[in-house]
Protein backbone atom coordinates (compact mmCIF):
# COMPACT_ATOMS: atom_id res chain seq x y z
CA UNK A 1 0.00 0.00 0.00
CA UNK A 2 2.89 2.61 1.26
CA UNK A 3 4.36 1.54 -2.42
CA UNK A 4 1.38 2.20 -4.76
CA UNK A 5 1.07 5.73 -2.28
CA UNK A 6 5.01 6.60 -3.08
CA UNK A 7 4.88 5.50 -6.67
CA UNK A 8 1.79 7.60 -6.98
CA UNK A 9 3.66 10.75 -5.44
CA UNK A 10 6.60 9.91 -7.56
CA UNK A 11 4.15 10.23 -10.48
CA UNK A 12 3.05 13.52 -9.56
CA UNK A 13 5.84 14.69 -8.71
CA UNK A 14 7.53 14.47 -11.88
CA UNK A 15 4.83 15.50 -13.87
CA UNK A 16 4.67 18.71 -11.60
CA UNK A 17 8.33 19.29 -12.76
CA UNK A 18 8.20 18.32 -16.18
CA UNK A 19 5.24 21.29 -16.32
CA UNK A 20 7.32 23.35 -14.39
CA UNK A 21 10.00 23.26 -17.13
CA UNK A 22 7.56 23.60 -19.89
CA UNK A 23 6.98 26.56 -18.04
CA UNK A 24 10.15 27.95 -18.47
CA UNK A 25 10.88 26.60 -21.56
CA UNK A 26 7.40 28.16 -22.49
CA UNK A 27 8.24 31.56 -21.52
CA UNK A 28 11.86 31.31 -24.05
CA UNK A 29 10.09 30.23 -27.09
CA UNK A 30 6.77 32.34 -27.55
CA UNK A 31 7.53 35.22 -29.44
CA UNK A 32 5.78 38.20 -27.22
CA UNK A 33 4.77 39.21 -23.88
CA UNK A 34 1.06 38.22 -24.13
CA UNK A 35 1.68 34.71 -24.92
CA UNK A 36 4.54 34.33 -22.61
CA UNK A 37 1.82 35.02 -19.72
CA UNK A 38 -0.13 32.01 -21.20
CA UNK A 39 3.51 29.66 -20.18
CA UNK A 40 3.56 31.72 -17.06
CA UNK A 41 0.13 30.13 -16.38
CA UNK A 42 1.61 26.79 -17.10
CA UNK A 43 3.51 26.64 -13.34
CA UNK A 44 1.07 28.34 -11.80
CA UNK A 45 -1.88 25.98 -11.79
CA UNK A 46 -0.57 22.45 -13.00
CA UNK A 47 2.74 22.29 -11.72
CA UNK A 48 2.05 23.50 -8.58
CA UNK A 49 -1.29 21.56 -8.17
CA UNK A 50 0.67 18.25 -8.95
CA UNK A 51 3.23 19.12 -7.12
CA UNK A 52 1.26 20.41 -3.81
CA UNK A 53 -1.08 16.67 -4.28
CA UNK A 54 2.46 14.96 -4.58
CA UNK A 55 3.82 16.52 -1.45
CA UNK A 56 0.68 15.67 0.06
CA UNK A 57 0.67 11.88 -0.50
CA UNK A 58 4.00 11.89 0.78
CA UNK A 59 2.87 13.92 4.03
CA UNK A 60 0.54 11.23 4.42
CA UNK A 61 -2.88 12.36 7.08
CA UNK A 62 -1.15 15.12 8.74
CA UNK A 63 -0.97 18.64 9.37
CA UNK A 64 1.45 19.32 6.79
CA UNK A 65 -1.29 18.37 4.23
CA UNK A 66 -3.85 20.66 5.61
CA UNK A 67 -1.09 23.77 5.08
CA UNK A 68 -0.14 22.13 1.73
CA UNK A 69 -3.56 22.83 0.65
CA UNK A 70 -3.75 25.86 2.21
CA UNK A 71 -1.10 26.76 0.40
CA UNK A 72 -2.90 25.56 -2.59
CA UNK A 73 -6.09 27.14 -1.62
CA UNK A 74 -4.32 30.69 -1.94
CA UNK A 75 -1.66 30.11 -4.62
CA UNK A 76 -5.22 29.16 -6.82
CA UNK A 77 -7.06 32.47 -5.72
CA UNK A 78 -3.59 34.73 -5.63
CA UNK A 79 -1.67 33.45 -8.80
CA UNK A 80 -4.69 34.57 -11.47
CA UNK A 81 -4.63 37.71 -9.69
CA UNK A 82 -1.42 38.61 -10.48
CA UNK A 83 -1.41 37.17 -14.08
CA UNK A 84 -4.37 39.66 -15.15
CA UNK A 85 -2.14 42.17 -13.19
CA UNK A 86 0.69 41.81 -15.19
CA UNK A 87 -2.25 41.53 -18.53
CA UNK A 88 -4.24 44.58 -17.65
CA UNK A 89 -0.70 46.99 -17.05
CA UNK A 90 0.60 45.55 -20.11
CA UNK A 91 -2.67 46.58 -21.89
CA UNK A 92 -2.67 50.24 -19.97
CA UNK A 93 1.46 50.33 -21.06
CA UNK A 94 0.04 50.51 -24.23
CA UNK A 95 1.01 46.62 -25.96
CA UNK A 96 -1.28 45.88 -28.49
CA UNK A 97 -3.14 42.56 -27.01
CA UNK A 98 -4.21 41.71 -31.01
CA UNK A 99 -0.49 42.16 -32.39
CA UNK A 100 0.29 38.23 -33.74
CA UNK A 101 2.96 36.29 -33.80
CA UNK A 102 6.50 37.76 -34.15
CA UNK A 103 7.50 41.01 -35.79
CA UNK A 104 5.24 43.50 -33.58
CA UNK A 105 7.74 43.82 -30.60
CA UNK A 106 11.53 44.37 -31.45
CA UNK A 107 13.07 44.04 -27.81
CA UNK A 108 10.89 40.71 -27.22
CA UNK A 109 12.15 39.36 -30.78
CA UNK A 110 15.56 39.61 -30.29
CA UNK A 111 15.59 37.73 -26.91
CA UNK A 112 13.12 34.68 -28.36
CA UNK A 113 14.89 33.92 -31.02
CA UNK A 114 18.68 32.68 -30.58
CA UNK A 115 21.68 35.17 -30.40
CA UNK A 116 22.09 36.44 -34.56
CA UNK A 117 26.42 37.83 -33.73
CA UNK A 118 28.37 35.24 -35.30
CA UNK B 1 -23.42 41.62 15.35
CA UNK B 2 -24.29 37.53 15.89
CA UNK B 3 -25.56 37.24 12.36
CA UNK B 4 -24.36 33.60 10.70
CA UNK B 5 -22.04 35.19 8.38
CA UNK B 6 -20.46 36.53 11.56
CA UNK B 7 -20.05 33.73 13.32
CA UNK B 8 -19.33 31.21 10.59
CA UNK B 9 -16.51 34.44 9.76
CA UNK B 10 -15.71 33.16 13.63
CA UNK B 11 -15.78 29.58 12.87
CA UNK B 12 -13.56 29.83 9.75
CA UNK B 13 -10.56 32.31 11.44
CA UNK B 14 -10.69 30.11 14.47
CA UNK B 15 -10.28 26.79 12.16
CA UNK B 16 -7.69 28.41 10.20
CA UNK B 17 -5.88 29.54 13.69
CA UNK B 18 -5.44 25.85 14.89
CA UNK B 19 -5.52 23.56 11.82
CA UNK B 20 -2.12 26.30 11.30
CA UNK B 21 -0.86 26.18 14.70
CA UNK B 22 -1.46 22.03 15.98
CA UNK B 23 -0.54 22.77 19.10
CA UNK B 24 -3.11 21.84 21.49
CA UNK B 25 -2.26 23.76 24.66
CA UNK B 26 -5.15 26.39 26.63
CA UNK B 27 -2.52 29.06 26.20
CA UNK B 28 -3.00 29.22 22.51
CA UNK B 29 -6.16 27.98 21.99
CA UNK B 30 -7.33 31.11 24.25
CA UNK B 31 -5.06 33.57 22.34
CA UNK B 32 -6.49 32.36 19.60
CA UNK B 33 -10.08 32.39 20.37
CA UNK B 34 -9.46 36.23 21.47
CA UNK B 35 -7.58 36.75 17.55
CA UNK B 36 -10.10 35.64 15.92
CA UNK B 37 -12.88 37.71 17.73
CA UNK B 38 -10.84 40.82 17.61
CA UNK B 39 -10.48 40.51 13.44
CA UNK B 40 -14.69 39.38 13.50
CA UNK B 41 -15.21 42.34 15.40
CA UNK B 42 -13.09 45.04 13.76
CA UNK B 43 -14.11 43.35 10.28
CA UNK B 44 -17.54 43.99 11.53
CA UNK B 45 -17.14 47.55 12.38
CA UNK B 46 -15.66 47.88 8.63
CA UNK B 47 -18.78 46.93 7.48
CA UNK B 48 -16.75 44.40 5.29
CA UNK B 49 -18.73 41.19 6.41
CA UNK B 50 -20.95 40.66 3.35
CA UNK B 51 -21.97 38.73 0.41
CA UNK B 52 -18.50 40.47 -0.54
CA UNK B 53 -16.26 39.81 1.76
CA UNK B 54 -17.52 36.16 3.30
CA UNK B 55 -19.69 34.61 0.74
CA UNK B 56 -20.60 31.67 2.97
CA UNK B 57 -23.62 31.50 1.12
CA UNK B 58 -22.04 30.13 -2.14
CA UNK B 59 -20.00 27.24 -0.04
CA UNK B 60 -22.20 24.18 -1.73
CA UNK B 61 -22.14 25.45 -5.00
CA UNK B 62 -18.50 26.71 -5.36
CA UNK B 63 -18.14 23.37 -3.81
CA UNK B 64 -19.72 21.45 -6.82
CA UNK B 65 -18.20 24.26 -9.15
CA UNK B 66 -14.49 24.02 -8.58
CA UNK B 67 -13.56 20.34 -8.86
CA UNK B 68 -15.34 21.20 -12.77
CA UNK B 69 -12.71 23.71 -12.97
CA UNK B 70 -10.06 22.27 -11.88
CA UNK B 71 -10.52 19.45 -14.34
CA UNK B 72 -10.19 21.84 -17.14
CA UNK B 73 -7.25 23.44 -15.39
CA UNK B 74 -5.77 20.41 -16.03
CA UNK B 75 -7.09 19.89 -19.59
CA UNK B 76 -5.75 22.88 -20.49
CA UNK B 77 -2.53 22.47 -19.35
CA UNK B 78 -2.23 19.38 -21.54
CA UNK B 79 -3.41 21.70 -24.76
CA UNK B 80 -0.52 24.60 -23.66
CA UNK B 81 1.92 22.22 -22.91
CA UNK B 82 1.39 20.64 -26.48
CA UNK B 83 1.96 23.75 -27.97
CA UNK B 84 5.15 24.73 -25.87
CA UNK B 85 6.50 21.57 -26.95
CA UNK B 86 5.55 21.65 -30.27
CA UNK B 87 8.58 21.62 -32.93
CA UNK B 88 6.39 24.57 -35.21
CA UNK B 89 4.84 26.52 -32.06
CA UNK B 90 1.16 26.16 -33.62
CA UNK B 91 0.26 29.71 -31.74
CA UNK B 92 -2.72 32.10 -33.31
CA UNK B 93 -2.89 34.34 -30.40
CA UNK B 94 -5.92 36.63 -30.51
CA UNK B 95 -7.57 39.37 -28.24
CA UNK B 96 -11.72 39.53 -27.78
CA UNK B 97 -14.66 40.04 -25.87
CA UNK B 98 -16.53 37.28 -24.04
CA UNK B 99 -19.97 38.07 -22.72
CA UNK B 100 -20.53 37.77 -19.14
CA UNK B 101 -23.73 36.94 -17.33
CA UNK B 102 -23.20 37.30 -13.56
CA UNK B 103 -25.31 39.30 -11.50
CA UNK B 104 -22.75 39.29 -8.68
CA UNK B 105 -19.62 41.14 -8.07
CA UNK B 106 -18.11 37.58 -6.60
CA UNK B 107 -19.71 35.74 -9.43
CA UNK B 108 -17.77 38.16 -11.91
CA UNK B 109 -14.55 37.79 -10.27
CA UNK B 110 -14.68 34.04 -10.19
CA UNK B 111 -15.59 33.64 -14.01
CA UNK B 112 -12.75 36.45 -14.56
CA UNK B 113 -10.22 34.43 -12.26
CA UNK B 114 -11.33 31.49 -13.62
CA UNK B 115 -10.70 32.62 -17.32
CA UNK B 116 -7.25 33.53 -16.29
CA UNK B 117 -6.56 30.04 -14.48
CA UNK B 118 -6.78 27.95 -17.25
CA UNK B 119 -3.45 28.24 -19.13
CA UNK B 120 -4.34 29.63 -22.39
CA UNK B 121 -6.60 32.54 -21.83
CA UNK B 122 -5.91 35.48 -19.39
CA UNK B 123 -8.77 38.20 -18.72
CA UNK B 124 -7.50 41.67 -19.50
CA UNK B 125 -10.63 43.58 -18.81
CA UNK B 126 -13.52 42.93 -16.58
CA UNK B 127 -16.33 45.23 -17.07
CA UNK B 128 -20.06 44.35 -15.83
CA UNK B 129 -21.53 42.60 -18.45
CA UNK B 130 -18.40 41.31 -20.44
CA UNK B 131 -14.84 40.51 -20.21
CA UNK B 132 -11.97 41.22 -22.28
CA UNK B 133 -9.88 38.05 -23.04
CA UNK B 134 -6.61 37.33 -24.54
CA UNK B 135 -6.49 33.72 -26.04
CA UNK B 136 -2.74 31.70 -26.88
CA UNK B 137 -5.18 30.19 -30.00
CA UNK B 138 -8.41 30.74 -31.40
CA UNK B 139 -9.96 28.07 -30.20
CA UNK B 140 -9.39 28.89 -26.53
CA UNK B 141 -11.33 31.79 -26.92
CA UNK B 142 -14.08 30.00 -29.28
CA UNK B 143 -14.70 27.69 -26.29
CA UNK B 144 -14.98 30.84 -23.97
CA UNK B 145 -17.73 32.18 -26.14
CA UNK B 146 -19.68 29.05 -26.45
CA UNK B 147 -20.42 29.60 -22.71
CA UNK B 148 -20.02 26.69 -21.04
CA UNK B 149 -18.01 28.31 -18.31
CA UNK B 150 -20.17 30.98 -18.35
CA UNK B 151 -22.87 28.98 -17.60
CA UNK B 152 -22.01 27.10 -14.79
CA UNK B 153 -20.40 30.09 -12.81
CA UNK B 154 -24.23 31.55 -13.50
CA UNK B 155 -24.95 28.34 -11.75
CA UNK B 156 -22.56 28.52 -8.86
CA UNK B 157 -23.59 32.37 -7.70
CA UNK B 158 -27.37 31.35 -7.78
CA UNK B 159 -28.84 32.81 -11.03
CA UNK B 160 -30.18 31.10 -14.43
CA UNK B 161 -28.74 33.42 -17.64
Amino acid sequence: MSLLVDIASWLLLTAGGCLMAASGLGLVRLPNLFARIHAGGLADTGGAALLILGMALQAGWTLITVKLILVGIFLFFTAPTASHALAHAALLGGIDPDATAEGDEDEEDTSASPPRRS
Amino acid sequence: MFSPRTISLFAVLYGTWLLLSGIWEPFLMISGAVASLLVVIIAHRMDVVDGEGHPIDLTWRAILYYPWLFWQIMLSNLQVLRIVLHPRLPISPVAGWVPAGQSSSVGLVTFANSITLTPGTVALTVLEDRIHVHALTQGGLDDLRAGEMNRRVCQMEGNRP
